[in-house]
Order: C-alpha cells, then structure tokens, then sequence
C-alpha cells in the first residue's frame, strides 16, 4: 500500500449516476488480488475531509492503469464526478484482501453475483478467473433499466443473467429470483452488493463454498479508526471483531454476522 | 540537542509531535508505512479493565471540515494491551503514553495502576472526556469536584506522571483543569472532542447509530485554540494540545496558544503519513518566524515578548 498521486486519463457516466474513471499511476503496479479498493482524497480542502473509498474494476498492468467504478450520490463521489482527465487525484492503496482467485482452477464453475454499486469489482474477478479456465456465470441486479451497466462486459466472459427490482430490464425482482430459476451449477460462490442480498446468499447456500465482500462506511481504510467493524459469528462474547477494511472487503460466508 | 526537543513530565520527546488516542490504535497500522521512531511520542488508544466491543455501526459521519465519531472506547482490554501491544511498541525508542478510561473510579485505578508498570509507558492520559460512553467517560471530566476525585485516585497508584484530558463540553474548563491540577496531575492534554450530531435526511434520524458522536478535525481547532490559552496561563502544569492539528503551521498555532506538545488525531485518519511530514516540517516553519528551539514558541501569544522573534529572522 502506497500514497501517490494518479493521473485521471477519462471519466465516462455509464448508468444512471455511474461512472467509469480511469486512472494512470505506479500505484497500479501493487494492484493484483479483484476485491480490493483504493482510498481517494477527492479534495484538497475540507470541504470534505475523509477520503473515499472505491472499489478497482479493471486493472491494466501493462499500461499502468486502473479503472475504478462508483456511484456519485454523496457530496465527495459528486465532486468526484465533475474532474476531468489531466487532473490528479491523492490515491491511499491499493487498500483491503479482495477474492482468492488461486483456488480455482481449469473446470471449476464460478458463480458470481452482484448488486448495484457491488458490481465493479466483480468484473475484474471474473476476467482473473476466466484466465485461470474457469468457467463463469454472472447474476446482476438493479433497481432499474437506467441503472443496468457492465452487462455486456461480463457477457464477454459468460452467460450473464440481469434482474431489475421493477422488472424494466431482465427478471423482475432480486438476484435471488434468477438463482431460484437457472440454479445453477458452481463450485464457488462470489458475491458483492448491499448486506440484505448478501445475507439471502449466505442462507440460500449454507453448505456452499461463498465469498462475500461487504460495504462499510470507513474512515482511514487502514484499520486504525475502528469505523467499520463487524461482529463475528460464532462468539458468545461479542467482544471479536473483524474490520472491513483490512480484514475483508472480503470474507468467507459465515465468518461475520451480516 | 535538537531544535525539537522538549522535556515535559516522564517524557523526554525528541519532538513535540504525537499522535492522539484513538487515532492511531497501537501503532501496528502504522508501523507498517513508516518507521515510528520518528515520533516525538505516541498515545495509545484507550483501555478499559475489561474488553469492549463499542458502540454499533454506523460509528463515524463526516461533518463540514471534521467527523463525528462514537467508536465507543473498543478496545482489546487491558490484559490483551500489556500482554501484546505495549510489547509490540517496546521496540521503538518512542515513549508510550497510555490512555486509561472506565465506567467506575474503581476501573480507572486498576488500569492505571497495572498499565503505568509497564516499561515503555512513560506517562498516562487519563480519559475522563469520552463523549460516547453511557457510564463513566465524560461523566468525570464535567464536575470539578468528580475530576479532582479520580485523579487524585489515579495519582495515588500510578509510577508514571498522570496526564487528564479535558472534555470542552463544559461552561467553564478552567475551574475543572484548576480542581485537576490541584489533585496532582502532572499536566493536562487538550481538547477531546466536542459532542455533536448529524441526520439523515432520508430516515430522518441521526446517522450515528449512537445518536451523538464527539466532533473532531480542523472544524474544532479554533475552540482548541482558545480554550489552550486560557487554561495555559491559569495553570503552572504543561499542557499537550489537540484538536484539528493537520500542518506545521498549526502545531505552531497551538505552541503559541500555551501548549508544550501537540497530538495528531483525525489527520492521520486522512493521510497516514501525516505525522512524519509535520515532523520534517516543522524545523523550517520554525525558523521561517524566528526561533531557533521549540520551547521559544510555548505560550508565545500571552508571554511578555523578552524579544520580538521578527527582529531575529
């Protein structure tokens, strides 16, 4: 993990209020593991004063670029969304354990879901898995039409199934009413998206072998705030913990209570 | 000697820069991203008797020019703390002040007693301004007769000095830092956060699941500032002043208000570097005003000027 400062080579509004930054930087080299996100500093002065964290979609090795994703919703992603491209931005990471992509291998089935804003990271996963030979199928789900991005992206690497809660785009309804349909074959779950969908993933398969990478508000992103802390399952105590930042995004289904 | 150096209570600092409690944890974080040698002095995150989880999430809300928090005094417990921080911080040359907090004067004694035994902690900040506790914490810290009560308990079993932090939610803080000092605390650090809250204007409630949070970052220096130079010029003990520091300039700011060190709290949680680079700094901010050592800065804004630093420069 470093602090450096990256050049913004383009920003594209892809959704609804999504938008595609790429940025260009040394940073990209300590980028490898899909999962993991960067902090961003998105201004100088106070008028926001934490930094941002957004997770990493695309990681380009070669050319020293990354693309991140996210939702500009908040006054820092909305400050986010109006740089342009020649500005640089103060980057924290790359931050956070993303998915171990190591234990699958050739013929192995992936199944990865994601929810709304859960979705970026997920797509750098799925390329790192299809370069391995494992075989994906990918279940997105959105509030709405306008909302719907990277499906034809994931589309390129496998079947890729869309739900939208008002039914505008794909299977009316959750991620969940797809799975419930295809029920498809995998040996391994990926998932990123909002806790409820997260939680109906880990009951929907209770004996599967799940990663789940989760959202918190953080602060430092490097475990010293104790911002985004999570209970642990299985400890009467409840004096354990995990942090989200450091310990996760991403954990195995079971190990915190959601 | 260094143009940094100053000596204060147990604390011999090579630089009058510390990070605050609560801000930096253990220094294991950090220990990562820089060597912590560097540190004048390092205040380690509150410990209690007993093991906290703290408060439940959301813990922290971001506020113009600040952040709420109510973390909730989470903390491993002060066995965990003397059987594996504080060794883990006894490889650096840094003192270690230990932040010492409780529901019941009974709590503070015990960890005061056993934590100030420890070879590496050189003094304890006693907490008695925690604003996200229901027993205990600020409770201490607002009536003059009750803060007297605890440090003088504290005084009593402690080997190392015994620094109280005062909470700014009071009418009158220098009538509380005056009953402290009278009790025997060897020096005062300032200021804890101020109590605040923020709402959601989707759900209509406060953001923070513990409804309020203490308020810190540059939004609070100004109130750190002035509450320094009354205190400062009241009392004949030293003073650590906090709140908002993110530069050289403002550490300035708070040795020309009557401090004799300064902590670093949100900062680090923005950029965790920032300590060493206010350290590198300093020295030439310094002497950019005129001064050759540090301790020519302390109390600057109310001292008869033996000198007049701009003619020096």
């Amino acid at each position: 993990m470093k602090k450096a400062w990256m050049t913004i080579i383009s920003q594209t509004n892809i959704a609804r209020n999504i938008y595609e930054m790429t940025l260009e930087g040394e940073l990209v080299d300590l980028m490898s593991s899909p999962g993991q996100f960067v902090h961003i500093r998105v201004t100088e002065g106070f008028e926001t004063l934490l930094r941002r964290p957004i997770s990493i979609s695309s990681i380009d090795k070669e050319n020293r670029q990354c693309k991140i994703t996210y939702r500009a919703e908040g006054k820092g992603t909305i400050l986010l969304a109006m740089k342009q491209p020649g500005d640089k931005l103060d980057v924290l990471g790359p931050l956070g354990n993303g998915f171990t992509v190591e234990e699958l291998h050739r013929g192995d089935h992936a199944l990865i879901v994601g929810g709304g804003i859960g979705v970026p990271p997920l797509l750098e996963l799925t390329k790192q898995l299809n370069r391995r030979g494992v075989r994906t199928t990918h279940v997105l789900g959105f509030q709405s039409k306008e909302d719907v991005f990277y499906k034809n992206e994931f589309a390129y690497f496998g079947d890729t199934y869309v739900a939208t809660v008002d039914g505008t785009y794909g299977t009316e309804g959750f991620v969940t009413n797809v799975l419930e349909e295809i029920q498809p074959p995998f040996t391994t779950l990926f998932a990123c998206g909002p806790t409820p969908m997260l939680g109906a993933l880990e009951n929907l398969y209770p004996d599967k072998n799940v990663y789940l990478s989760l959202e918190e508000r953080m602060g430092c992103g490097i475990g010293a705030c104790f911002a985004c802390v999570c209970h642990l399952q299985n400890d009467p105590q409840g004096y354990s913990y995990k942090k989200v930042c450091t310990d996760g995004p991403v954990f195995r289904a079971g190990e915190v209570v959601l | 000697m260094s143009c940094l150096s100053i000596k204060l209570p147990g604390l011999d600092l090579k630089n009058p820069i510390m990070p605050a409690s609560g801000c930096f944890g253990f220094g294991r974080e950090f220990a990562k991203l820089y060597d912590l040698n560097v540190l004048g002095a390092i205040m380690i995150k509150a410990t209690t008797a007993e093991p906290r989880f703290g408060n439940p999430t959301p813990r922290v809300a971001e506020t113009n020019a600040g952040m709420l928090n109510a973390i909730g005094l989470q903390n491993p417990g002060l066995e965990k703390v003397m059987s594996e921080e504080l060794p883990f911080l006894a490889d650096y040359n840094v003192p270690i002040i230990a932040n010492v907090a409780g529901s019941l004067i009974e709590d503070y004694v015990k960890v005061a007693k056993e934590i100030s035994a420890a070879p590496n902690v050189h003094a304890l900040e006693l907490n008695i301004s925690c604003p996200n506790v229901k027993t205990g914490g600020i409770a201490f810290g607002t009536d003059p007769a009750v803060a007297f009560e605890v440090t003088k308990a504290v005084k009593e079993v402690s080997k190392v000095p015994v620094y109280v932090k005062l909470s700014p939610n009071v009418a009158n803080i220098s009538e509380i830092a005056l009953a402290i000092e009278r009790a025997g605390a060897d020096g005062l650090t300032m200021i804890n956060t101020l109590l605040g809250m923020r709402i959601d204007l989707k759900t209509g409630r406060p953001i923070l699941a513990n409804g309020t949070g203490g308020l810190s970052g540059p939004a609070i220096k100004p109130v750190a500032i002035r509450m320094i130079h009354e205190v400062s010029q009241k009392v004949s003990i030293p003073i650590i002043g906090m709140g908002g520091v993110q530069s050289a300039e403002d550490v300035l700011e708070y040795l020309f208000a009557g401090a004799s060190a300064v902590a670093v709290g949100t900062a680090n949680f923005v950029d965790p570097f920032v300590c060493p680079t206010i350290i590198e700094e300093l020295p030439y901010k310094m002497h950019e005003l005129g001064f050759e050592h540090i301790s020519e800065c302390i109390g600057r804004s109310w001292k008869q000027h033996a000198k007049i630093a701009y003619s020096r420069a």
